[in-house]
């Protein structure tokens, strides 16, 4: 493992133990033994098919592991301990455990048939309980930070692809999770907006006190955001500070995946 | 008094039956599409299994066999029930079954992205339903409410044959004692559009409603 000192005092935001996740015969995901210290960015980069979006979705309970645990600050998500013994976990349990993370899918995934301002409102009202009209002025202020506080009354059709995942994005942070999972949030955009969205992310990096999980096929976003980069292709392969991996990979794997990019 | 508006009054009075029996067949069938669809896609497999004997005894049978059996056979077990009632009952539950498909597939048609973008927000099932999945899934099935709707105004001719005085047992009533056929039948034609139409428009008008803003 590659925890600096640092790191290693402080009990993690997010720790993987000895995960496995198999869909049916297809073994997706291989003991993955993995720590995220809190604030700390980390970003996954791998072949498609490598098990990173499946890493990031049993985070946030969309995928079970098949073997393994996963904490999130220091709380058990799949388990709780009753009398000493680790049983699965119940709907209560998850939606406790759960509220502590957040995602941002690559598909967006908002809600059609609400308006922007709605799309970012529903969930602290209707999950936190905030009253409307506090609900309302945070999730003007967090549409603001996005650059769309001039959509609030459209819908989600009459939006461009980059918009829309910024208002994916504003719905995820007024919920103010300590953990976000990026899912290929620039995957499904033309070209030309792949940049306001990376520009959003990286501000809310630079913000600092959120960690993230960023699964990601932008190099350059990735070396220029991340504390740490982790090559996946089933198992962790190699990880390491952006600088290294992406400057001297030491694996072969490692190597030949990075080599494509430069050629393409 | 003429004869011609004798008649219409006649029919009018058939057409309120008519009316009644949609009206209240409609709301039946309504309540049964959401039960039995939800059903449908139970986890729960008993439940599932209900929902699919139901659907496909009501649509794999006769919707005149079924108005028999409830009329005329029940009776026979000491079940007596109005010929209103039954009607009310036969009609609401056949219409039931195929509006339950109407729902299953609207619900199912729903992207998973649309469930999971709730899960991840902490949603809670229930929440999901309501607030995420139901508004959308309804959007798809008004029009083919709509259509099974006018399908119900039309098939509630059958229960003429129940001895129940709607608007097509009338005309056949009043084509037995006057013998004038064609304006008799002419009439009841026109006035089974006359309540078919303002349906059609009221469909057309509720889509258009609903969706403002969002297609």
């Amino acid at each position: 493992m590659n925890t600096n000192a640092e790191t290693a005092k402080v009990q993690p935001m997010v720790r993987y133990r000895n995960i496995c996740k198999s869909f049916g015969d297809l073994k997706v995901l291989t003991d993955i033994n993995l720590e995220i210290a809190p604030s700390e960015k980390v970003a996954v980069i791998g072949p498609s098919g490598s098990g990173k979006t499946t890493l990031g979705r049993m985070l946030v309970t969309l995928e079970k592991p098949t073997s393994g645990t996963i904490e999130i600050d220091g709380e058990m998500l799949w388990h709780k301990t009753v009398k000493g013994e680790l049983v699965p976990a119940d709907e209560k349990h998850l939606r406790k455990v759960r509220g502590n993370a957040g995602m941002v899918f690559q598909q967006f995934n908002l809600f059609p048939h609400m308006t922007i301002l709605r799309n970012v409102m529903e969930a602290p009202v209707h999950v936190l309980g905030i009253p409307k009209d506090k609900a309302k002025e945070q999730a003007i202020s967090m549409l603001k930070k996005v650059g769309l506080e001039a959509k609030l009354d459209n819908y989600p059709r009459q939006l461009s692809g980059g918009q829309q995942q910024r208002v994916a994005i504003a719905r995820a942070l007024v919920m103010h999770p300590k953990v976000m999972v990026f899912d290929e949030v620039t995957s499904a955009l033309d070209p030309e907006m792949v940049g306001e969205v990376l520009l959003v992310l990286k501000e809310i990096a630079e913000e600092g006190n959120m960690t993230m999980l960023v699964i990601t096929h932008e190099m350059a976003f990735a070396q220029e955001v991340a504390d740490r980069v982790i090559f996946m292709e089933g198992s962790i392969v190699e990880q390491g500070p952006p600088q290294a991996l992406f400057g001297n990979p030491h694996n072969q794997r490692t190597q030949e995946f990075l080599s494509r990019f430069r050629n393409a | 008094m003429h004869p011609p508006f004798n008649i219409l009054v006649q029919l009018l009075r058939g057409t309120v039956v008519t009316i009644e029996l949609t009206v209240f067949a409609a709301l039946l069938a309504f309540v049964i599409s959401f039960i039995v669809g939800f059903s449908r896609m139970a986890k729960f497999w008993p439940l599932r299994a209900i929902a699919i004997i139901y659907t496909e005894f009501f649509r794999g049978t006769s919707l005149l066999v079924q108005l028999f059996w409830v009329y005329f056979v029940l009776p026979l077990f000491n079940v007596n029930i109005s010929a209103l009632a039954a009607g009310i009952l036969i009609l609401g539950m056949n219409f039931g079954a195929y509006g339950s498909e109407v729902v299953r597939s609207s619900v199912l048609a729903i992207p998973k992205g649309q469930t999971e973008a709730g899960v991840v927000l902490n949603m809670k099932p229930s929440q999901i339903t309501w607030r995420i999945i139901l508004p959308q899934a309804f959007m798809i099935m008004i029009p083919t409410f709509g259509n099974n709707l006018i399908e119900l105004l039309k098939s509630t001719a059958l229960v003429s044959l129940i001895t129940l005085n709607d608007l097509m047992f009338q005309g056949k009533m009043i084509q037995n004692t006057t013998l004038r056929t064609t304006e008799v039948f002419g009439l009841v034609l026109v006035i089974y559009f006359c309540l078919a139409y303002p349906l059609t428009l009221g469909v057309r008008w509720l889509e258009r409603k609903i969706t403002v803003g969002r297609a």
